[in-house]
């Protein structure tokens, strides 16, 4: 059984920088619960000795060549930011 | 002649021999988007004036006796989360409701190469977050065959556009099934290619190692034709296939004699509607007449497929979601005062509730503590179920099952419960956790004339094999010439 | 004071940017500068529906610097996501690695606080992506996103908490950006911030054996800051810890401007990262035969070079050691050495007062202005004459300023040597009559005048006479 907390809701909802309304917690609460109650059957699942599928592929080094290709429409690139100001994305100050 | 009512290899047939030019097949779908569309709204966005005039320009360009593509001319309608530039690109999310993307998807590309012409751009689930397209930020989508059903999702908008004869063919993406389960439950067919044979590079992720791109189309052939097109490596996803190009369209021998065909039976099981278990059965019987050999066996991880599938799903998703953030595209919200406020405040006010519960559905089983029992487990039973299905394809050649449990249902009658709803793709899922390829063809309709759609289950990069035994039982059963939606039914 | 009672315990986590032409997962160029957001493509600026794909070359890069700080290869490797948001973070997650790091389990050499030897280990090195850069506004008290270094490779180097005073933190880092620079995968450019550490302090008791709590400092911009962070931090924990306070582990941001340290980030903000496996790139497997490939191609390594000097040149270990500490010098004095032959002179020109000037102008080696053919040019114009050792030393000077062919400078400062009998014999006489004490002195046996009277005409010619000439002319002269 999974049994979540709301203070576990919350730290999750931070994590994934979402606002639960009050009035949304115990909805999304009874939902991730009846969810996870469910996943839980994965473990009763018998995977002794197997591994972890990683992606879903066999493949493996394709890589690309060390060569510059400029992507030429800047333009377009920065056409759909709200807030911008000498080419760049504005957002609140940020300390760094 | 009635254009819209064409397969695709019907209007080219007529395109080869010249009856019939592009300005008048877009034309004829044009004013069947401005007839129907108001009743099954599929579209998020239409491109009815770009489309009639790029007509117009391959038709000069034939005139001019320029060698093009046999598909130019074509219209198709595109799913909402596969980008095209110039054209907004909004996975029916308020979220990306005026995103104009900078660049093509790979397979809009292949359309654009081979002058297929957009109609425009089709509505879906919210971010493919759904089984329904009742999740769609703008509209719901309509069902065909009874307007007051959902059409399936999350590609519901692509099956219902091509049921409703709005687009003669459209392209969705299938993450747990949304290709094949709405194509069920539009009496349309949905093809699932195997993980990797077509590219993903511009189509918005929801589960990258999930995902896919395939054809919902009137019948099989123009299945294999759409694949045809769109399948092939592409160097800018690392995870498309290099395999030898092939034609599908001459994998349709309509013939199925001797093919080995199981039937796995725990997906007849309990929570499988009577009315679709029967029409399964007798498909099975067809089979059986048309010379395959058909078999029961078990194969029992459809509930781990399902638990493994919303784990993997929802853990990507909860990643790849994290780039809507308000700064540099999308939905930024016009309260904040701060860094913190921004982000959370554009992506609560920009995400709908499902997607939502799927982040944090997402971001829980990653988190610190839980990753093993759920995230690392589940990539684990992602191994089992693949060793099952390759004990499966050692004995058979394609797997035989329901699409979905039951056909289209009431819109508003299931979204309240998300569990509910997850559960109903307990026939698809699994088929993407191990990347085998799958389509969905329509087997009859119910009792009311909803349509039931079956499953056939092919080995990886055994497209051939199960578009054949579609085809096979496709020119055997002849449910086009028998059924056909009438947009009126309420 | 207290600090003397207690040890202090380091480790670093170093970020290097590998000279890779073009981004890790695209095709954007790496260059430094450029207009904001010039350097960017759909990718690299996380546009929907894009994938990464990996660049070839940071894979190989990665695993030089493996081999070259005697790592192991891991012949399987994988990339994964580290989830966090960040506004210079596109993605909202970084591709690193987590699990199969590239390389693990190295060392590189140093010499601890009493010149003794002392390996410090490596823990792990792996490949990841650069974060873009916030700048701040013209007006008002907003940020602004650049995302041109979003996406430029990186390599992570950790370190084990090897590291006991800031002295063994200084040649550590000094000692791995030469061998980063010696294998050509990085060009470690601190001012740029193509070379950056962290270093987690924590101190303890002298003679204790577990550690004491660490913080982790950040924002150290030169290696002069390091030390002085190190040194700061280390005090504050003490005079904590003896105050019978407990020490935060915590991010803390070093200010250069003020000296001091600063907490980061609010403990509200507890980060969790979600690593998992990065489900758009495939796996990583590298061959032995990929390996020793690399490994047979390695430039030489400093070690190497140091024995190879002392040997075929003659040098001093020291000599040999200062030299090889930077590649850049040490390919300076190879090809002056190749063209002059004079070894000796070459590398003293280059540990005396090139490297001098070079600590004043607070420059690196690769900033010296001038090439090998000049410093052989002043070689040879010294040995055959043509200036002295004196004039020399303007000419270095002279070389920082504006470096060009020496015998130019020489020419065009007039200072060629006067090594004509006749001009020498005048500047000896006016010198003998102007000092007839000294002529005294040589007569009476004090042979020491002579160099007095050298001194004297030297000074007379501004440098330019020959000395020896001068020397021999004299002695003649006083007879």
């Amino acid at each position: 059984m999974a049994d979540v907390s709301r203070e576990e809701l919350l730290h999750i909802a931070k994590l994934a920088n979402l606002n639960l309304k009050e009035e949304e917690l115990d909805g999304y609460l009874s939902n991730l619960q009846d969810i996870l109650n469910f996943a839980n059957v994965v473990n009763n699942a018998d995977t002794e000795g197997l591994g972890e599928t990683i992606g879903e592929n066999d493949k493996f080094n394709v890589f690309r060549k060390d060569e510059v290709k400029v992507f030429e429409d800047n333009e377009a690139l920065l056409m759909n930011a709200k807030e911008k100001e000498r080419n760049m994305f504005k957002i609140p100050k940020v300390i760094s | 002649m009635d254009i819209t009512s064409l397969t695709v290899h019907e209007l080219m047939e007529k395109l080869e021999k010249k009856e019939i030019n592009s300005v008048e097949i877009t034309k004829a779908y044009v004013d069947r988007i401005n007839d129907k569309e108001k009743d099954v709204k599929a579209f998020v966005t239409t491109t009815c004036d770009d489309a009639m005039k790029r007509a117009k320009e391959i038709d000069n360009k034939k005139e001019n006796g320029e060698k093009l593509s046999p598909y130019a001319g074509i219209p198709i309608g595109i799913k909402d989360n596969m980008c095209t530039k110039g054209v907004r690109t909004t996975c029916s999310s308020k979220m990306l409701e005026n995103f104009i993307s900078p660049y093509d998807a790979t397979v809009v590309e292949k359309l654009n190469d081979e002058q297929i012409i957009s109609l425009g751009k089709l509505n879906m689930d919210e971010f493919a977050m759904g089984a329904s397209t009742e999740y769609s930020y703008f509209k719901k989508t309509a069902n065909p065959w009874n307007l007051n059903t959902v059409p399936g999702g999350s590609s519901g908008g692509s099956a219902a556009a091509v049921a409703a004869e709005l687009v003669p063919w459209a392209l969705g993406s299938d993450t747990g099934g949304s290709i094949r389960q709405p194509a069920s439950f539009c009496g349309v067919v949905g093809l699932k290619p195997t993980y990797g044979l077509v590219s993903r590079y511009g189509l918005v992720a929801f589960a990258s190692s999930l995902d896919q791109i395939g054809p919902i189309t009137k019948d099989v052939r123009d299945a294999a034709m759409l694949l045809n097109i769109i399948a092939g490596h592409d160097e800018r996803d690392t995870t498309s296939y290099e395999a030898p190009k092939k034609d599908y369209v001459k994998a349709l021998k309509n013939d199925v004699k001797g093919l080995k065909i199981g039937i796995p039976k725990e997906y007849f099981g309990e929570g499988i509607n009577p009315e679709v278990k029967a029409k399964l059965e007798e498909a099975i019987e067809t089979y059986k007449k048309l010379g395959a050999e058909v078999e029961e066996f078990s194969l029992d991880i459809a509930t781990y497929a399902l638990a493994t599938y919303y784990i993997i799903a929802c853990a990507e998703a909860s990643s790849n979601l994290g780039r809507f953030d308000g700064i540099r595209y999308g939905y930024r919200t016009e309260n904040f005062s701060n860094l913190k406020e921004l982000y959370r405040n554009s992506r609560s006010e920009g995400f709908g509730p499902e997607v939502k519960r799927r982040i944090i559905l997402g971001t829980y089983v990653l988190s610190s503590g839980y990753y093993d029992a759920y995230y690392k487990k589940a990539q684990q039973v992602r191994t089992l179920v693949k060793k099952e299905f390759d004990r499966a394809f050692e004995k058979y050649d394609v797997l035989l099952t329901p699409t979905s449990p039951t056909v289209a249902f009431e819109i508003g009658t299931r979204s309240n419960n998300p569990l509910e709803m997850y559960l109903a793709d307990i026939c698809t899922v699994s088929l993407n956790i191990a990347g085998l390829p799958g389509i969905s063809i329509p087997c009859g309709v119910n009792s009311e004339g909803m349509p039931i759609g079956m499953q056939l289950i092919g080995n990886k990069f055994e497209e051939e094999k199960i578009l054949n035994a579609a085809y096979t039982f496709e020119q055997e059963y002849k449910f086009r010439d028998k059924y056909k939606p009438d947009l009126c039914k309420k | 004071m207290s600090r003397d009672n207690y040890e202090l315990v380091m480790g670093l986590e170093v970020h290097s940017e590998l000279s890779t032409k073009t981004k890790i997962f695209c095709s954007c160029p790496t260059e430094f500068g450029g207009d904001p957001n010039t350097h960017t493509c759909p990718i690299c600026m996380a546009m929907p529906g894009t994938l990464p794909v990996l660049n070839e070359k940071v894979v190989e890069y990665a695993v030089k610097a493996g081999l070259a700080t005697n790592c192991e290869i891991s012949r399987n490797s994988k990339n994964d996501r580290k989830n966090y948001f960040y506004p210079d973070l596109p993605k909202s997650y970084q591709i690193s690695q987590f699990d199969k790091p590239l390389c693990e389990h190295g060392y590189i050499e140093i010499e601890d606080d009493e010149g003794n030897p002392k390996k410090v280990r490596i823990t792990r090195i792996h490949i990841e992506e650069d974060a873009g850069k916030l700048n701040h506004s013209d007006f008002g008290g907003e940020s602004l996103v650049d995302l041109n270094r979003a996406g430029v490779p990186l390599i992570e180097i950790v370190s084990e908490p090897d590291l006991r005073s800031s002295g063994e933190v200084d040649r550590y880092l000094k000692k791995l950006k030469s061998i980063l620079e010696y294998i050509e995968v990085s060009d470690c450019k601190m001012q740029e911030g193509s070379f950056r550490a962290d270093v987690n302090v924590s101190v303890r008791k002298k003679g204790a054996s577990e550690y004491g709590t660490r913080t982790e400092m950040k924002n150290m911009n030169s290696f002069r800051a390091i030390t002085r962070a190190i040194e700061y931090e280390a005090d504050r924990q003490v005079d904590v810890l003896e105050d019978g306070g407990k020490i935060e582990q915590e991010t803390l941001r070093w200010d250069d401007v003020s000296g001091k340290t600063f907490s980061m980030r609010d403990k509200e903000d507890a980060q969790d990262y979600r690593y998992f496996p990065e489900p758009d790139l495939v796996a990583i497997r590298l061959s032995q035969e990929y390996i020793d490939n690399i490994k047979a191609n390695l430039p030489e390594m400093p070690e190497s070079r140091r024995e190879r000097y002392i040997t075929d040149f003659n040098l001093t270990e020291k000599e040999a050691r200062l030299l090889t500490a930077s590649k850049y010098l040490s390919n300076i004095f190879e090809g002056a050495e190749k063209i002059c032959g004079n070894a000796k002179a070459v590398a003293n020109w280059l540990l005396s007062d090139i490297s001098r000037i070079l600590n004043e102008k607070e420059m690196e080696p690769s900033d010296i202005p001038f090439t090998a053919e000049h410093l052989a040019k002043l070689v040879e114009l010294i040995e055959k004459g043509t200036i002295s050792s004196a004039i020399g030393k303007k000419v270095v000077t002279e070389l920082f300023e504006n470096p060009k062919d020496p015998e130019e400078i020489i020419k065009e400062k007039g200072w060629i040597q006067i090594s004509d009998e006749g001009a020498i014999k005048e500047v000896v006489e006016k010198i003998i009559a102007a000092n007839p004490q000294s002529v005294a002195d040589y007569k009476a046996g004090k042979d020491k005048a002579i160099g007095f009277l050298v001194g004297q005409a030297m000074k007379e010619t501004k440098g330019k006479a020959n000395p020896q000439m001068l020397n021999k002319m004299f002695i003649e002269e006083l007879k």
